[in-house]
């Protein structure tokens, strides 16, 4: 056992200030291990959210020394012994109390996405789908809703484009579904003018963040943007429909468009 | 003086209280229905306990080995629960859940395939055949996620996040809604409804060696039974044979059976595969009785019986304990799990991903290449609100209903693995259909009775007025000891006996714990309410531990071994008296249907030669 200290905000919507804490460490401890330590020791109630302590729920996300972390997930034996260690709320989202941020507005992003609708099943009754054909959705169904991907993104931390951009976690979300090998909708004209897939510029921080290691950028955003490019940008599409006067969106619900 | 008409009211036709998986697919079922539907979490949505559950979901499809069929799984229930189940529970069970399975598939979820293009099938602890619908390690994950983006966009269905129910509200017996608290403001919130569906899951908090997060406090099972509601088989505590042991901060911490399902060994210190050693009588037919049978087996013979690693949960949990007790354990008081040697490293990852990046994130351990150290840890209740099966309302308060690890029935004695996400989803519609068949007798809401809502308030907010008292973390550590040591795998009458004066000590302390601060997202305030949960619930245990005096499935006594054929025909039931103490009392098991005895008690060589 030996003493570390933390710097923990706290504090609310008004305002605050980091506090310093001073915790005995055993070994294999996380950060979320030292939080709950000043909660029975020191602090009562210091206001942290999480769950299950395993990382598989994705609810005690935070920032840590300015990282986006899962705390259930963090070693505070990768810090310099010597290190301080700081700990404060998600930057991109409003302040609830100390460590807690008001998250909710990524439940409203959810709900715009039009939900999943199957294909019929086959003759025989049965829905039927290959391995390697949903290998590439079960890795963005990994996703624990942490949110770090959001936490970190430009468009939402930097420039407050929320109204513009639903963010990496549900523009995965929306390739899981488009990806999807029994799903009938088409949801690519709403993720160029309403999702606002477009505001991404593949600085690829999500990806960096994500603690299921999913690759966000690569597999899921850069392919949603081609198809988002190939419906409405490629220039001989573009004139053909021009010329005969056709709507891309209308176009694919007839069938007219692969 | 509290006025009652200052705090918010909402009004709904149905009231769910918990979102896993049991309280989201009656959410979906009550809203499917046409009920004006509302859930209370105490989480965030898609963060309840269900997301740590990892093997996988039972059902009898028999998309794996076509041998499979509800008979089989329901004979695999009873047996595993040591024929304490209620049989109507495990037969309605086996027989619906291979639709509720392939529901989820048409809402989205994404199982792992067969060679086929079906939904796959694992072995598990306990199941004659191949039959947990999965995906990889993280089965619980894909069900709540499923779950979660189906019933948002369902009509007339509210939910309400972070949002704690306190205390049920009655209109004389019946059911009338809650009073609830926001952890964000503190601010008190009446939910007044038809009905109320328990989806709360168990107690495992009350353990210091756990899997279960926060969540599990008990309350659920301690706000029913203060408002009358029977507990059932509450002495059946799951320890799951495999939580993490090291490092101490992560013990505990579930280790799935997933492993050993993908041919993973028990291993002791002196390198010896300890299972075959404790093989008991009744299971000994169907188990490999060599490491070269086991091994054929886990190569696809299918002539070849089980290895003894999936012995259930109950059986390998005891063996770990007693390698332990033997001085043959795991430098840090385990046994070795080891997967290393059994399969490539590139299935491993391929199978447990999660398990992969829990030990390397955790234990500084890669799993590809060295064994884990694994030991017992508190997991799941099989007992709580005891239900009709059918409705899975409550037996004694008109209204209120119960469903998934909240509820009684289903497990018996011990769960098997992969029961429990098929509980969810099976008793979960069960309960939503209950609640809307009740729903259609109640014409008016329910009344609401504001000395109720005064009375809930004013205990909530004593624990922040008191100019000073205990700090409930403290009392909240002590309780953990207690239980950890006197109520653990191994039971006798004089550790129970002090477990419940331990308990008193306990609750006496808890009423004056003190909460600092504002009721602004506090911690510590919630942890002191959850105390009365966390001892009731505790209580609730230790007395119906005492009480059976035989060794049955979850339930061992070391003062009474081995099961004992008049305990077989009881199940124990709990209720509150209106002195406010708990009584006990033996309820006598109903005979079984003759064809479900028939099947349940069949050698399964007739089961599957059709003979039965």
């Amino acid at each position: 056992m030996s003493k570390r200290t933390f710097r923990v905000w706290r504090g609310d919507a008004e305002g605050g200030r980091f506090v310093e804490y001073n915790v005995e460490v055993g070994p294999g401890m996380v950060i979320l291990d030292a939080l709950h330590r000043i909660q029975a020791e020191q602090s009562p109630d210091l206001a942290v959210r999480w769950n299950c302590k395993a990382g598989k729920c994705g609810s005690c996300s935070m920032e840590v020394n300015g990282k986006p972390r899962l705390s259930c997930m963090t070693r505070i034996s990768d810090y310099e012994p010597e290190q301080i260690i700081t700990v404060q709320p998600l930057k991109t989202f409003p302040i609830i109390r100390d460590l807690v941020t008001d998250v909710s507005w990524n439940f409203e992003q959810n709900k715009r996405i039009p939900p999943f609708r199957p294909k019929a099943p086959g003759p025989d009754g049965k829905l039927r789908m290959w391995q390697e054909d949903v290998d590439r959705i079960q890795e963005f169904r990994k996703c624990i809703e942490c949110f770090l991907c959001q936490d970190v993104c430009h468009v939402l931390r930097d420039h407050e484009k929320k109204q513009n951009f639903v963010g990496p976690r549900f523009i995965m979300r929306i390739a899981s579904l488009e990806m999807h090998p029994l799903d009938t909708v088409d949801r690519i004209p709403q993720t160029l003018r309403e999702f606002g897939s477009g505001w991404c510029n593949i600085t690829r921080c999500c990806t960096e963040v994500c603690p299921e290691h999913i690759n966000i950028t690569d597999n899921a955003i850069i392919p949603t943007k081609e198809r988002v490019v190939d419906r409405f940008y490629d220039p001989v599409a573009m004139l053909t429909r021009k010329i005969r006067g056709e709507d891309p969106a209308r176009a694919r619900e007839e069938g007219k468009v692969p | 003086m509290v006025d009652v008409r200052e705090i918010k009211t909402v009004e709904h036709d149905v009231l769910i209280i918990g979102a896993g998986g049991a309280g989201l697919r009656a959410a979906i079922e009550c809203s499917n229905a046409g009920l004006d539907t509302a859930v209370l979490t105490k989480s965030l949505l898609g963060k309840a306990h269900t997301v740590m559950a990892e093997g996988g979901m039972a059902a009898a499809m028999g998309n794996v080995d076509p041998r499979d069929n509800w008979k089989v799984h329901f004979r695999d229930t009873m047996r595993g629960g040591k024929f304490l189940n209620q049989w109507r529970m495990a037969e309605l069970h086996a027989k619906q859940a291979p639709d509720r399975v392939r529901e989820l598939e048409e809402w989205g979820a994404v199982f792992d395939r067969t060679p086929d293009g079906l939904i796959n099938q694992r072995n598990f602890g306990g199941h004659r055949f191949p039959r947990l619908a999965h995906v990889g390690d993280r089965t619980g994950l894909e069900l709540i996620r499923t779950l979660q983006d189906h019933a948002v966009h369902k009509g007339r269905l509210q939910v309400y996040m972070e949002c704690k129910a306190l205390r049920l509200l009655k209109d004389g017996d019946r059911m009338a809604g809650c009073v609830a608290v926001w952890r964000e403001t503190g601010r008190f919130l009446i939910v007044r409804a038809k009905a109320v569906i328990m989806a709360t899951g168990g107690g495992g908090r009350a353990w210091r060696v756990t899997s279960n997060s926060w969540e599990y406090s008990g309350d659920g099972l301690t706000m029913a039974y203060d408002a009358g509601a029977e507990l059932m088989d509450v002495e059946f505590t799951q320890f799951h044979p495999t939580g993490m042991v090291w490092p101490p901060s992560v013990r505990g911490t579930l280790v799935t059976e997933g492993v050993r399902g993908e041919g993973g060994i028990l291993k002791n210190n002196k390198g010896e595969r300890f299972m075959f050693r404790y093989i008991p009588e009744r299971f000994a037919p169907e188990t490999a009785d060599t490491e070269e049978e086991a091994a054929r087996w886990l190569a696809g013979d299918k002539n070849a019986r089980r290895p003894p690693e999936l012995l259930t949960r109950d059986v390998v949990a005891r063996a770990i304990k007693a390698e332990v007790e033997a001085g043959r354990g795991s430098p840090h008081g385990g046994a070795f799990l080891d997967i290393a040697s059994q399969r490539t490293a590139e299935d491993i990852k391929r199978k447990l991903p999660s398990m992969y990046h829990q030990f390397k994130e955790l234990a500084e351990l890669d799993i590809t290449k060295e064994p884990m150290e694994v030991g017992p840890t508190l997991h799941y209740f099989m007992g709580g609100i005891r239900v009709d099966p059918d409705t899975q309302a409550s037996t004694t308060v008109p209204g209120l209903f119960a469903c998934g690890e909240a509820a009684a029935g289903l497990h018996g004695a011990n769960r098997l693995g992969g029961n429990s996400l098929s509980d969810l989803i099976v008793f979960g519609r069960l309960a939503g259909l209950g609640a809307a068949d009740y729903i259609k007798g109640v014409s008016e809401l329910p009344a609401l009775d504001e000395d109720q809502v005064r009375d809930a308030i004013r205990w909530a907010t004593s624990f922040l007025n008191r100019e000073s008292g205990e700090n409930p973390y403290v009392i909240h550590e002590d309780l953990q000891e207690l239980m950890q040591t006197k109520v653990g795998i191994i039971r006798n009458a004089t550790e129970l006996s002090q477990a419940l004066e331990g308990i008193a000590e306990l609750r006496k302390r808890a009423e004056n714990a003190k909460a600092h601060a504002a009721s602004q997202y506090n911690p510590g305030w919630h942890e002191a309410m959850d105390l009365h949960s966390l001892l009731t619930t505790a209580e609730a245990v230790a007395r119906a531990a005492l009480t059976r005096e035989e060794s049955r499935g979850a339930h061992t006594r070391e003062d009474f071994e081995g099961e004992r054929e008049e305990w077989g025909k009881v199940n124990i039931v709990l209720r509150k008296l209106d002195d406010g103490s708990m009584e006990v009392r033996k309820l006598e098991r109903d005979e079984p249907p003759e064809e479900l005895a028939k099947i349940a008690f069949a050698t399964i060589e007739d089961l599957e030669a059709g003979r039965v």
